[in-house]
């Protein structure tokens, strides 16, 4: 297990003060000018040499995405937008960044800012966190008045941060729906290219990065690149912060190294599975838009991106979604699929149309009430979605729907003949929606 | 995909304007933007003009958020029946939102879903008194907390059909209500206490103590020729006031 000196989020829990003086005390704004005097190429070798990769669920390798960032302006500004719109089901880890070490995330965003010539950074969060954004909104103002960032500040770079928020829409947390909302349109993503390095927020360069791959930055350049680098496994390093939500007994975000066994962090954290690792039936390791793992696999999972991939799923934004035997588990995904429904933007059609049907699909599936025909064109469905999209919604939607009829195939046959056996005496149940 | 329409005219107002005080956080918002891209205010006002409206969004107060960014009202209209948080009807005083995602059903959310149905009614109806409206939303964003409902600005956490009832009875009654995990729990900590972050170390540093492990020496922060306090750590200034303290009247 990580130690205590490894973590980053020493305020997890906002048990301590969350403001400058808490934070200070904390280690945050330590020596940051020092950090900036590194130079724009030194802080991206040391954030390429520590091996992040981005936190959001795409895992992109975050110094490799700042030196997309042009090395002379153009004339244009450069932009720094900062994805806080967290929404995937079974994710809250940004959530507890803002609220208790807002502070982390404002350094960040100045080293990063500094890093890719960005005078200006944009924080975009969901507009259901309103405590949050206030919260963070004080943190930016404090960071003002210490004149910490600002046009004179005592960095000597120039940076404004703008708190902006959104009005409940998944679809932009995808980055270029992100930055149309950015520009108050509906949030509908772009096709790219061109990229937001080159074309993004105003036409401008933009980089999106998630919350916790910026806060996490300044003690990676305070502590260096080899300490980052030297928690877990290679291609796979640092610390990160885990939700596990569902069916165990003490259910909580935590901070652990990545590559922890799965089991250990059930049970070190979360008092293991209810009734026991036994009655586990699958999990979902990386937010809802990730397959599930069923339960024999999950044994020998290892919580990072290359852990995951190796039975078919992701890390994604390390959201850990457990269901235990008594889960219905056609439901349960069924539901995912109504949340796809609900939150498609509309702008494709095998998205817009797509994901509709295959909800209805899954929940007369659910009921039994289906023939076992349209259990392959189902399958057959979620490909023709996939991968022809202009974002990745639509890939997002289709897999936990793959990963459903890839491992639980058996059940959803099962149901059919239960049913086709003895039809319904009682109306059937309908979905939740 | 949702079908989001305007509230029907017969409860329309005539006319919306923002309130003097409105106008000028307006103004203060609309200047944070670049010069030409006021438009991207537009979520901004819209949250202020719901407020003002009590809870929901006229057709009139969206025209008036488009006159104000010089934008075609089309443009504030498909902004505001694509974000699903602008209520386009009127709504309870209290208007819950609760979340009925795969997380929060698997901690028990149906429960609660049927408890809205029998207590509050149908979503979107407001109850006769004026004080209770509720809809299932997507995930919240606070799934270690599961169950979770989201009542006006606050989020209200491992709900129980029990201890749900009696937050809608005291919003009801007008009673004040605690937000937050409605168990005896830290926040997002474990039940219990929480499992990581014991060690004392980490918080009896104080101002100015240097973290554990860290790469920077004093040499190699200190520059030659610059004042020592360039290290922020060193000497640190005296905190700032705390900045939320004067955004709550």
């Amino acid at each position: 297990m990580l130690e205590d000196k490894d973590r980053i989020f020493t305020n997890l829990y906002g048990l301590h003060d969350w403001g400058l003086a808490g934070a200070r005390a904390r280690g945050a704004w330590d020596g940051t000018k020092a950090i900036l005097e590194k130079g724009r190429d030194g802080i991206i070798n040391e954030v390429k040499a520590s091996g992040l990769r981005g936190r959001g669920g795409a895992g992109f390798p975050t110094g490799l995405k700042w030196s997309f960032m042009p090395k002379q302006s153009d004339g244009r500004p450069h932009y720094l937008v900062v994805n806080a719109d967290e929404s995937e089901p079974g994710t809250c880890k940004d959530r507890e960044i803002m609220r208790h070490d807002p502070h982390l995330l404002v350094e960040g965003c100045l080293i990063a800012g500094f890093a890719m010539g960005a005078h200006t950074c944009f924080i975009y969060i969901r507009g259901e966190f309103v405590r949050e954004r206030e919260r963070l909104q004080a943190a930016v103002d404090q960071a003002y008045e210490a004149n910490l960032i600002g046009q004179n500040n005592v960095h000597g770079f120039p940076f404004d941060i703008i708190v902006h928020h959104g009005a409940g829409a998944y679809i932009c947390g995808e980055e270029t729906a992100l930055l149309e909302s950015l520009e108050g349109k509906k949030g509908q993503p772009r096709l790219k290219p061109p990229f937001p390095a080159n074309v993004g927020l105003y036409g401008a360069p933009t980089t999106v990065n998630n919350v916790e791959s910026i806060a996490v930055v300044p003690d990676i350049m305070r502590r260096g690149a080899h300490w980052f680098a030297g928690i877990g496994r290679p291609n796979n390093t640092g610390t990160k912060l885990f939700c596990i939500s569902g069916h165990v007994e003490r259910p909580c975000t935590v901070e652990d190294a990545m590559g922890v066994p799965l089991r250990e962090l059930l049970d070190t954290h979360c008092g293991g599975v209810h009734g026991g690792w036994s009655n586990l039936l699958a999990v979902i390791p990386g937010g809802s838009s990730m397959p599930l793992i069923p339960a024999h696999q999950c044994e020998h999972l290892l919580m990072d991106f290359d852990g995951c991939r190796e039975f078919k799923s992701a890390l994604g934004t390390a959201a850990v979604i457990v269901m235990d035997k008594s889960t219905d588990i056609v439901r349960a995904m069924a539901r995912i699929s109504y949340f796809y429904k609900h939150e498609s933007c509309g702008q494709c059609t095998p998205c817009r149309e797509g994901m509709g049907w295959m909800w209805r699909v899954l929940t007369r599936m659910a009921e039994g009430r289906a023939h076992k025909r349209e259990i392959d064109m189902l399958m057959e469905v979620t490909t023709q979605i996939e991968g022809h999209t202009i974002c990745a919604f639509g890939d997002g939607a289709a897999w936990p729907v793959q990963g459903l009829l890839r491992h639980f195939r058996g059940e959803i046959e099962r149901r059919i003949d239960e049913y086709s056996a003895n039809p319904h005496p009682e109306p059937v149940r309908v979905a939740a929606e | 995909m949702a079908v989001r329409r305007l509230a029907d005219p017969a409860v329309q107002p005539k006319s919306f304007t923002f309130t003097v005080e409105n106008l000028d956080w307006a103004k203060g918002e609309i200047a944070k933007y670049p010069e030409g891209r006021q438009s991207s205010a537009i979520i901004a006002l819209l949250w202020r003009a719901q407020e003002q409206a009590g809870g929901w969004l006229p057709q009139k107060a969206i025209e008036h958020a488009a006159d104000l960014l010089g934008m075609p009202k089309i443009r504030a209209l498909e902004v505001a029946t694509f974000y699903t948080m602008f209520n386009l009807a009127p709504v309870g005083r209290a208007h819950v939102q609760l979340c009925g995602t795969t997380p929060c059903v698997l901690r028990g959310a149906d429960k609660l879903i049927k408890l809205c149905h029998d207590r509050i009614g149908e979503p979107l109806e407001v109850t006769s008194d004026g004080k209770l409206s509720w809809i299932e939303v997507e995930c919240l964003g606070a799934c270690v907390n599961a169950p979770v409902a989201q009542i006006n600005y606050d989020y209200y956490e491992d709900l129980t059909p029990e201890t749900f009832s009696e937050i809608l009875d005291d919003l009801a009654a007008g009673k004040p209500v605690k937000p937050g995990p409605q168990v005896a729990r830290q926040l997002s900590a474990p039940s219990g206490g929480p499992t990581t972050l014991t060690d004392p170390a980490l918080y009896s540093r104080g101002n100015g103590g240097k973290p554990q492990g860290s790469a920077l020496h004093d040499a190699e922060a200190k520059k030659p020729g610059e004042p020592a306090n360039v290290r922020d750590a060193a000497t640190p200034k005296p905190p700032a006031d705390d900045a939320s303290a004067k955004r709550r009247p």
